[in-house]
């Protein structure tokens, strides 16, 4: 029913700019995994050396892994580009729903009253 | 069927391995129907234990077991199935598409809802059900106070829960991508709607509670300390994670009963329902503040009072978009031609009933008042307004609206008609009364009351009005059994929507040529612009269509057999339950299933016969 | 009308969403992967209510190994760069490169799997179980369901690279190693919280 293909060859008709795109992206990706890499060390090393006070160092990672995930999201796994509309949208609902759920969990158990 | 193949196969095998979304629905509302018996008699038994005061009609313990099952059961097996099964099959025809996006997996989500249901209700044989209410709050669901019952409630939850969501996703996916030419989102029926938003919430809730039952489950089997005290747990998790699923629940259930009655409303109104665009909205908004008020089950808890304010003003805050709807309803009615059907009579008696247990909520909601009302008679009757005056009455709406697409036939109007007015009473009966049992200060969840302090009065009411709704109840099987001959025709309340744009029997492609979706309210549009029939987006060619598969069934009976495993520590019948279902899964990834195509001479030969 | 028929050679530039059926798969990949958030999130929230629950037993600061959670990070990252490069090559056709980069894809994810195993067999060690205390229980439940979603990515991807190892790129396997990806990159997404919230807090706050 479908083609098979050899798999030595390419199979997927791409015109020149395609191409271009394509190689395009491949630098952006090893660019993005090299930031990541990069914040993955600062956090770590911010919380290794005692220098940096703890007031400072759990904000300073935490929104470093927001960075991060947002990376992940939107180059990754192409959050970015046309046609993701819906994941958009459902993937910012969640995130939207999980951030009083998370504090309530962490914060509302009856210990300490708000 | 049209299907050559099908003929050859018998009936049953036929049955158990379709993937047609018509079937499927059938089979959510069969299924529901028997468990909305069950949840309905053991109501009738709490009832009756509860006419005079101290009888012992059952035993406190089998009270406990009676209320938990009741709630459980109406909620999870009765109440979502049956949604289901309208959302199944009305919601492709209504968007013109000839099956869901994933018929596969929409079996797989009926199988596993009824597979979880038989377990959980299999505990009432082995041990007993589970006695800790339907919320099932720690510590009276943990292993030092509960019994096995409680490890059925948890695994068969699991089960149907994971049927659910992958039910949600179907519904998403299908209504996003599958919509005939033309029907732009902002054009879609109001039922397709709600089941999109519906759709939404289960997938975003039910996650919530898929953690809430694993904690709960670790803990009660392999002593997990989530919720022990002694060893640095707390019990509020279980509350938060528990209501975090627990108030989009009744978004989930209400919302399609909305869309239900926006149809209905409408339809026999002669009317295009009034302001869809802000009805559209509201929808959406009650969808997002869903998830933003579930700790108002908790005010008592002692989270703090900056805490409670924020929970009640925002509980309070979706009273806004739902009297927009209570005004649109209304609206849709002024001047139209009004017809007093039975599908009608329902969704005008769940606008004075609603609107009661809405203005109940929002008591509810003023965190200081619900120190008082808190665990009293006065939220049970609240809930049952909402989810009879509401759920209840849509599905019994939708019940009579959709019976002869479904099914084939008419239901008996007179006979509707006896059945609306005794429901209709005894359900106010029942439930208006409580709400002042409550603020006399009747506990929930009590097997019984003294003499001689004022609750003897309403308690009997009560009954009554319960024994009201039984005996209505019983008319409407009598009346599906009796119309059983009164053949339909494809469209018999003159509709507005897609549905009744196909034949009667749907055919198992639903339209033999794609329609074409021109306004809102396509069917309608045409009907005013004088003509007879829908554009269509194609020519008449073969239709490609879905194999019927066995492996759902396998796999939803791999995680029921595991489950047993669990319960009883005896983890090698787990291994071979999980095996069975994995292996299921390997299969149907390595497999690939291509379907078949239904010839064009057999269209054809059914457009003649039907 | 499922499957488009290319009677030629080609496929067209992104074979994963060509088809209503791939196109359907993505999104409801994207939904679920909309609903494991909350999974993750209500986790992450028990964790959070629950770690200073230690009664009396180990608590973070005194066994966390901030050296093995950055490997570990380390080689989930590049996991998530080596199925990025998958993905690349199947976009250019070439299939038999998509093979390799997902089979580095899988060592990695064994790799850290392996660690973490070690891991938690060094926390037993120190006498942090699962019914030490509540902070125990949560912490493997968290951690725990994070290498259960690593395991069942692996599980999976091998049977697609066992299943296709000789097929070519068609329209039909095209979605599946996309969705395979994005699970694998959501796996990462997850540890990034992880080793954020669990063990650099744990440790440092
Ligand atoms: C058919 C008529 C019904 C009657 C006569 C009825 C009656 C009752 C009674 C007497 C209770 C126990 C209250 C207590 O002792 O705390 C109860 C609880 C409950 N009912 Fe119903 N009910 C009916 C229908 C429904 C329906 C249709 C639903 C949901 C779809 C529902 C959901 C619940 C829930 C969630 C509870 C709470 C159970 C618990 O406390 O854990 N009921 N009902
Ligand atoms: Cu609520």
């Amino acid at each position: 029913m479908e083609p098979k293909l050899n798999t030595n060859q390419p199979q997927v008709n791409l015109s020149k700019k395609e191409k271009i795109k394509l190689e395009r992206e491949m630098r952006h990706q090893i660019i993005t995994f090299v930031v990541m890499i990069f914040f993955t060390a600062l956090a770590f090393m911010s919380v290794a050396s005692d220098l940096i006070p703890a007031s400072f160092a759990v904000p300073f990672i935490l929104i470093l892994a927001v960075i991060q995930v947002i990376l992940q999201l939107y180059y990754f796994m192409h959050l970015k580009d046309k046609d993701h509309e819906w994941p958009n949208a459902f993937m910012l609902s969640g995130i939207v729903i999980i951030i009083p759920m998370v504090a309530a969990l962490m914060l509302l158990l009856g210990v300490v009253k708000y | 069927m049209s299907n050559s193949q099908a003929l050859k196969k018998s009936v049953l095998w036929d049955w158990l391995t379709t993937v047609d979304h018509k079937k499927i629905g059938i089979m959510y509302l069969v299924a529901g129907a028997f468990f909305f018996v069950l949840g309905g008699l053991e109501a009738m038994i709490i009832r009756a234990q509860l006419m005079f005061p101290e009888l012992n009609i059952v035993s406190a313990q089998a009270f406990n077991e009676l209320i938990t099952m009741h709630g459980t059961t109406m909620i999870f097996l009765a109440a979502m199935p049956l949604l289901f099964g309208f959302m199944n099959f009305i919601v492709p025809l209504q968007i013109g598409a000839r099956d869901v996006a994933f018929p596969f997996l929409n079996s797989l989500g009926f199988w596993l809802f009824l597979f979880g249901g038989i377990l959980l209700n299999l505990s009432w044989f082995f041990g007993g059900a589970p006695d800790a209410g339907w919320t099932a709050y720690v510590p009276l669901s943990s292993a030092e106070y509960a019994g096995t019952g409680l490890d059925y409630y948890v695994l068969g939850l699991q089960i149907s829960g994971a049927g659910t969501l992958i039910g949600g996703i179907n519904f998403l996916v299908t209504i996003i991508t599958m919509r005939a030419p033309g029907m732009t989102m902002m054009k879609m029926p109001l039922f397709t709607w709600s089941s999109f938003v519906s759709s939404a919430l289960i997938l975003f809730a039910f996650p919530a509670l898929t953690v809430g039952l694993f904690l709960l489950m670790f803990e009660r089997l392999f002593g997990a300390n989530y919720f022990i005290v002694e060893a640095g747990g707390n019990v509020v998790i279980w509350q938060h994670l528990f209501w975090i699923f627990g108030h989009p629940e009744v978004y989930i259930l209400i919302l399609p009963a909305f869309g239900i009655f926006s149809e209905v409303l409408s339809t026999f109104s002669k009317k295009r329902l009034f302001g869809y665009s802000a009805m559209v909205f509201a929808t959406l908004i009650i969808g997002f503040l869903g998830f933003m008020v579930w700790a108002h089950h908790m005010f008592t808890v002692g989270m703090g009072p900056v805490a409670n304010a924020i929970f009640a003003v925002a509980t309070m805050a979706i009273a806004v978009p739902t009297g927009i709807k209570i005004f649109n309803w209304l609206f849709t009615l002024w001047g139209g031609r009004i017809k007093f059907t039975t599908a009608n009579l329902f969704a005008l008696g769940f606008i004075p009933s609603f609107v009661l247990g809405g203005v109940t909520g929002v008591m509810l909601a003023t965190s200081a008042a619900n120190y008082q009302f808190h665990d009293t008679y006065f939220v049970v009757a609240h809930f049952h307004y909402v989810i009879i005056g509401g759920v209840v009455f849509g599905l019994f709406a939708g019940t009579f609206y959709w019976w002869p697409k479904i099914f084939g036939y008419m239901l008996n109007e007179t006979l509707g008609k006896w059945f609306f007015w005794l429901f209709f009473i005894g359900f106010h009966l029942t439930f208006f009364v409580q709400h002042f049992l409550g603020l006399m200060g009747m506990p929930r969840r009590v097997a019984s009351y003294l003499d001689g302090q004022g609750l003897n009065d309403l308690n009997f009411i009560s009954t009554i009005g319960a024994f009201f709704m039984a005996v209505a109840f019983v008319i409407l099987l009598v009346n599906i059994f009796v119309a059983r001959n009164d053949k339909a025709v494809a469209d018999p309340w003159d509709g507005r929507t897609l549905e009744w744009a196909t034949p009667t029997p749907v055919p198992e492609y639903n339209f033999a040529q794609t329609p074409v979706a021109r306004e809102l309210d396509a069917l309608w549009y045409e009907k005013m612009q004088g003509n007879k029939k829908l554009p269509v987006a194609e020519p008449l060619g073969e239709i490609h269509m879905p194999n019927g598969s066995i492996l759902p069934i396998i796999m939803s009976l791999g995680l029921f057999i595991a489950s047993f495993g669990f319960i009883y520590a005896t983890y090698w019948v787990s291994v071979i339950g999980l095996g069975l279902t994995l292996g299921c899964m390997v299969v149907r990834s390595v497999k690939e299933d291509h379907g078949y195509h239904i010839p064009v001479e057999e269209i054809k030969q059914d457009k003649e016969v039907g | 009308m499922g499957h488009a028929q290319h009677n030629t050679d080609t496929l067209p530039p992104n074979p994963e969403k060509a088809t209503l059926e791939g196109r359907n798969k993505f999104l409801a990949f994207w939904f679920f992967l909309g609903g494991e958030t909350v999974l993750f999130a209500s986790l992450f929230g028990t964790y959070l209510g629950l770690r200073n629950g230690t009664a009396g037993g180990p608590t973070a600061a005194e066994i966390f190994d901030l050296f093995l959670v950055f490997i570990m990070t380390t080689i989930l990252l590049t996991s998530s760069l080596t199925s990025v490069f998958a993905m690349l090559a199947m976009k250019k056709g070439n299939f038999k490169q998509m093979l390799v980069w997902m089979w580095v894809t899988v060592g990695l994810g064994v790799a850290f799997l392996g660690l973490e195993i070690y891991e938690f067999y060094v926390y037993v060690g120190y006498g942090l179980t699962f019914t030490t205390s509540a902070f125990g229980s949560a912490f493997y439940t968290l951690v725990g369901f994070h290498g259960a979603h690593v395991a069942f990515g692996i599980g999976w991807i091998v049977t697609l690279l066992i299943r296709y190892r000789k097929s070519g790129l068609t329209l039909t396997n095209a979605p599946k190693f996309y969705l395979a990806s994005l699970y694998w990159h959501f796996i990462d997404v997850v540890w990034v919280f992880i080793f954020t919230v669990v063990y650099l807090m744990g440790i440092g706050g």
